[in-house]
């Protein structure tokens, strides 16, 4: 199980429980975490599922393949050299039992 | 007229009736509640799954393993949320423009103010001998997906009519799984009506080393059979190819009956004018089934794409709200096949000169196409960089000179983004 709190800019939190292997794009689609769009399917060609991550669950998280960095340059929102990442490119399940981000004002 | 129209448009009484609720569709909705409309909104799709995603089907959702889930468009929460009467299942049979309803096949009706048609295209079916065997399938809806997927762990080989872009992910995905797949393409070339022909040269070989057969100029003349299902494949020069499975990837038609019966025009869509809009003004077609006025195309055309469907939605919901304005939005698409990225921005026309940037032999390079001197379309494989900077350069008329693009040294990322 694992727990994902989607902070948004007005302050407002969405929190979501699962448990399988989903990624953040896909957890925050189902359940209808505004602010994370995943127009591409989760194929890392869009960047609508940007997202960034709270600096104390970095450390957990898989590195950034050379697709999500090339997109992490083209996002709507400026990119977090440290925080920034596609929500599509992680998934749950793995290494970490909750994990907290913050939703961009805009992703088209 | 549309400014005036924004007063009524905007009332309580005001009732917007969605056919279609696809990528198209339920854009559309979204983009009227973003943008303010408080009116009634109904949405009428005659599929009864919740509505997901179809890119992935072809994709991700053929991998091994137990049947994965379809991706949704929204959540559930999201329609009683934005307050609309979204209902699966229902067909819409008829359109009465004089008397602004709608025929639901259950014989009811439902009255609107304005209609906007988001139903999508079909896929083309075959007529050759056989066609209609176990075993030979489309791939459009997630029940065709699902009923692929439940097949897959089973067959062997697998016979992929059509070298378009479903066909040849499915292909990739099919090989990802161990089955041997072959590809009988009509043309002399792969997905030949949307890339240049660089491009289509390099998908040949890249398809070849994925261990994919690709016939380049051979059709299908039938299918045989063994207890009513699919055993082979009989191409148009007298080849056999056994099958266990057969993917029909041979194009879509463009869903316009309802139109065309109303006495709308239809050509190649139902033909709509620069604001997505029919001659009827209380009737709009945005997505696949819309044959529009294209400023990047400098003609008419219809395109089959999530962006063109998104884009079309949101201008199209504007537009209802009286916000008028031409819709010029850049095309821009993607395709994944194997461990390949393929990303389109603008459209390349045949005529275009081409110039090369990067090495097609390490599979990261792209293809710019040039019109009448100017930076028309650019064809990017795993390279988002290139994509997303054309995007930009495209998005604002901006050009780069040919020397330029052939030039790794030049750092197109930057020189998009500099004002
Ligand atoms: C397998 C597959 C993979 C794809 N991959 C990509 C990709 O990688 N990248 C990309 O950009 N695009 C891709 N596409 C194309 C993209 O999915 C379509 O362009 C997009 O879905 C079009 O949206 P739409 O709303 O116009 O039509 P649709 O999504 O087809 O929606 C139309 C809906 O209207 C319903 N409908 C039709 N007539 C009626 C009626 N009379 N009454 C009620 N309901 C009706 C239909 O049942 C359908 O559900 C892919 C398509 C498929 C099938
Ligand atoms: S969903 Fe498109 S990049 Fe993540």
């Amino acid at each position: 199980m694992t727990k994902l709190s989607f902070h948004h800019s007005d302050g407002s939190i969405d929190v979501v429980e699962t448990d399988s292997e989903t990624s953040i794009m896909r957890a925050a689609v189902t359940n209808g975490v505004r602010g994370i769009v995943g127009e591409c399917g989760g194929q890392a060609m869009c960047a609508t599922c940007h997202v960034y991550v709270r600096p104390e669950y970095l450390g957990g998280l898989p590195g950034i393949g050379d697709d999500e960095d090339e997109m992490l340059d083209c996002t709507a929102d400026p990119r977090d050299d440290v925080r920034s990442r596609l929500g599509c490119q992680i998934k749950l399940g793995t290494g970490f039992d909750e994990l907290e981000v913050d939703v961009p004002g805009s992703q088209v | 007229m549309d400014d005036r129209m924004n007063f009524s448009t905007n009332a309580p009484a005001h009732h917007v009736v969605v056919v279609g609720n696809g990528q198209a569709g339920i854009q559309l909705i979204d983009s009227l509640r973003t943008e303010g409309y408080s009116g009634r909104v109904t949405l009428l799709g005659e599929e009864t799954h919740f509505p997901y995603q179809r890119p992935p089907l072809s994709k991700d959702y053929m991998a091994a393993g137990s049947t994965p889930e379809a991706l949704p468009l929204r959540a559930e929460k999201f329609f009683p949320e934005n307050d609309v009467d979204s209902r699966l299942g229902v067909r819409v049979t008829a359109i009465d423009r004089a008397a602004r309803t709608v025929t639901l096949d259950d014989g009811s009706t439902v009255a609107y103010s304005t209609l906007v048609l988001a139903t999508g295209a079909a896929n083309r079916s075959l007529s050759v001998p056989g066609s209609t065997l176990a075993g030979v399938h489309g791939l459009r809806t997630l029940a065709d997906a699902e009923a692929v997927h439940a097949r897959l762990g089973d067959v062997g080989a697998v016979v992929v009519i059509g070298a378009g872009f479903i066909g040849l992910e499915f292909a990739a995905a099919a090989r990802q799984r161990g089955i041997a797949v072959t590809v009988l393409e009509f043309a002399d070339r792969p997905m030949g009506r949307t890339l240049s022909p660089a491009l289509s040269r390099y998908f040949v070989g890249a398809h070849e080393r994925m261990g994919v057969t690709l016939r380049l100029g051979e059709g299908i003349a039938s299918f045989t059979g063994n207890a009513g299902r699919v055993t082979s494949v009989e191409s148009t020069t007298g080849t056999s190819y056994p099958a266990d499975l057969v993917l029909v990837g041979i194009g879509v038609v463009p869903r316009t009956d309802l139109a065309a019966a109303s006495g709308l025009a239809v050509e190649n869509g139902i033909t709509v004018d620069s604001s997505l809009r029919t001659a009827d003004p209380n009737v709009f077609a945005i997505g696949d089934c819309a044959n529009y006025p294209s400023h990047h195309a400098g003609t008419r055309t219809r395109l089959e794409s999530v962006q063109n469907a998104t884009d079309q939605a949101r201008h199209a919901a504007k537009a209802i709200l009286g916000r008028s304005g031409s819709y010029a939005q850049l095309p821009w698409f993607w395709s994944q096949q194997g461990a390949l990225k393929l990303q389109i921005a603008g459209l390349v026309q045949s005529g275009d000169t081409t110039v090369l940037r990067g090495d097609p032999a390490t599979d990261k390079f792209s293809v710019f196409s040039f019109r009448g001197g100017r930076l028309a379309a650019v064809e990017s494989v795993n390279k988002p960089g290139d994509h997303m900077a054309a995007r930009r350069l495209l998005d604002q008329g901006r050009s780069v000179s040919p020397e330029q693009a052939a030039d790794l040294g030049f750092d197109v990322k930057s020189y998009s983004k500099a004002q």
